[in-house]
């Protein structure tokens, strides 16, 4: 690569950078400011005074208890992805590795609604959600949107993958199927098994309009649904609302940070499997 | 859901073709009972609201009250008839949805793959500005859209303050006329996605074997030539399928919309499914959301089949 080429690169990806870092740090520095400073213009980039005051007027205030909301949010997105992870490994187990009768039928429905949109979920999964008296609590977050077929498949192509070699002669040493899939071949799917419970995870944590109208008190929101709540209660509030907004998105900037290749990793598998 | 264990039927000419491992007998069984926790999850919230979306969309339907009475297909009916009360916010959701899609797919089709391209090399810090790029994609619409309502506030937001200070116009409503709106929604879910698409593309161009490259070479071929001929052909199938998820995503959008303009100005920029939200999440109108979803849904399922069509041509077309 010539000198110049490098150099073309290389300012090409810091502007880049500095236009997907830049309003996050402006984000985080306007979360410490004090009202006033945080809509005055131009605006500066360095809270002065350091204030603390935008904290602690969203956590202690009875509408808008984002620290509930966090609590919501944590307790939501971890039962969702360990249901996620629980439910998908044992289908797609089945899917990968025995045969049955009826086995082309469920993979056929199952891969037809990949390709149905969302959209005609929601008003249905209202009035079935409805029915089970989960309106406006935390089971309406967690147990509907694992019923997505993507963690299925994920596994499904990662088991299929793996050598068949160990399995079989775990049967020959007179093990069950059930022993088999959870001595043997869960221990080695750590990583995928890891990866579908981060993008559960996050999923779940971000989702935003299943919530935003199947959830109602103030103190069953989750975060995503809480910013809106907040929003509306304080329209030009920006020092909250980028205090909330900072709330809302460190938890999953640190699991990122801690395990963005497997992230990245698993987003990018699901597009050569397409 | 069929519980009754049925006999398996032998199959010996399978058998001898290919040995399959030891106790396969008692595979029907197991299976069910392997798949039983997914598949109940996948009946009640998958495959029974398909079902009850459409019933929903034949009924004047209203969660609150006990009376749901059956109107046929008059949803469908007041949703093409001009006049009905549903007609005119609808169809209107449905252009906003329409000029956001027009948009926002192009954009997101070919601006990650440029960001792919550069990024498709070994160069130092190639992982840390990978991991950067997709940052934004692990934050939720809700703080993207609160976070960017407050930089392109018109009076006292970060990005007409800028501009000012280079001697633009300075005083843009970029949530509350069009088309500034549409230039801020479709620019903020570029930059919130860009990283997804762009981290697919990457993985799509490392399956490209280096041969290609290598004989185009032989073949005389510069970096454009090759592009054209080698990475753009095998990139393909990656090309498809980004172009469809990105379609379906910025069909579905609603955050940015919600949080962002709330549809304003008026409801310009309502997205559908927006609409259709509102209509039957907020007001209960829910069989008219119903019907609204069948018709948003079908019209997407076909926008889908046409992508797929094309991309399959185009195959063909290289391929002879």
């Amino acid at each position: 690569m010539t000198a110049t080429g490098r150099f073309v690169r290389y300012t090409i990806l810091i502007v880049l950078t500095a236009l997907f870092v830049s309003p996050l740090v402006f984000a985080l520095a306007t979360s410490f400011k004090t009202s006033q400073q945080a809509v005055q213009t131009p605006p500066s980039w360095w809270p002065n005074p350091f204030s603390t005051q935008a904290y602690q007027r969203i956590f202690d205030s009875a509408d808008t208890p984002v620290f509930r909301w966090f609590l919501n949010s944590l307790v939501a997105a971890t039962a969702n992805a360990a249901l996620v992870v629980a439910t998908s490994a044992l289908a797609a187990y089945a899917l990968a590795r025995l045969q049955f009768r009826g086995k082309k039928l469920v993979f056929g429905l199952i891969v037809a609604t990949l390709f149905v949109p969302p959209v005609i979920l929601v008003i249905p999964n209202y009035e079935i959600v409805g029915r089970l008296y989960w309106l406006d609590t935390l089971l309406a977050i967690i147990v509907p949107t694992a019923a997505g077929a993507f963690g299925v498949f994920f596994l499904r192509q990662f088991f299929i993958g793996l050598p068949r070699e160990l399995e079989e002669s775990a049967f020959l040493d007179g093990a069950n199927r059930w022993q088999v899939f959870s001595r043997i071949v869960l221990p080695l799917s750590r990583p995928a098994l890891a990866t579908l419970a981060l993008l559960a995870f996050l999923t779940n944590w971000n989702d935003f309009l299943w919530p935003v109208y199947v959830l109602f008190s103030p103190e069953n929101q989750t975060l995503q649904a809480g910013l809106s709540t907040l929003q509306s209660a304080n329209s030009v509030r920006y020092d909250l609302l980028m205090a909330g907004a900072v709330v809302a998105s460190v938890p999953v900037l640190i699991l990122y940070g801690f395990a963005q290749r497997f992230v990245i990793e698993g987003v990018s598998r699901s597009g050569l499997k397409g | 859901m069929t519980a009754t264990v049925q006999k398996v039927v032998p199959e010996p000419d399978r058998d001898l073709v290919a040995p399959t491992p030891p106790r396969q007998r008692g595979d029907d069984l197991a299976a069910w009972l392997f798949l039983a926790p997914y598949l109940v999850l996948f009946a009640a919230f998958v495959l029974a609201p398909i079902v009850l979306g459409l019933w929903i969309s034949l009924h004047s339907w209203d969660f609150t009250l006990p009376g749901k009475p059956f109107v046929g297909l008059d949803n469908y009916r007041d949703l093409f008839r001009s006049g009905s009360t549903t007609f005119e916010p609808f169809w209107n959701s449905m252009r906003a949805t329409g000029i956001f899609t027009l948009f926002s797919v192009p954009l997101l089709i070919v601006i990650p793959l440029a960001v792919a391209l550069v990024m498709n090399a070994n160069f130092r810090g190639r992982n840390v500005f990978r991991t950067v790029y997709f940052a934004p994609y692990v934050l939720g619409v809700a703080v993207v859209g609160v976070m960017w309502r407050f930089l392109l506030d018109r009076n006292i937001g970060a990005v007409n303050s800028y501009l000012d200070a280079i001697g633009l116009p300075g005083d843009t409503a970029w949530l509350s006329s069009v088309p500034p709106a549409w230039i801020a929604l479709v620019g903020v879910t570029i930059w919130w996605t860009l990283g997804f698409n762009a981290v697919i593309y990457i993985a799509g161009l490392q399956e490209i074997p280096r041969e290609l490259y290598d004989a185009a070479r032989v073949d005389g071929a510069g970096a454009w030539s090759a592009f054209w001929h080698v990475t753009l052909p095998g990139l393909r199938p990656v090309t498809m399928f980004v172009t469809l998820i990105t379609i379906i995503a910025s069909a579905n959008m609603f955050g940015q919309s919600f949080i962002m303009t709330n549809g304003a100005p008026g409801r310009q920029t309502q997205t559908a499914i927006f609409w259709i939200a509102e209509t039957g999440l907020q007001n209960f109108q829910m069989g008219e959301a119903a019907a609204a979803s069948w018709i948003l849904t079908l019209a997407l399922m076909l926008l889908s089949v046409v992508v797929f069509g094309v991309f399959r041509a185009r195959g063909a077309m290289e391929a002879s």
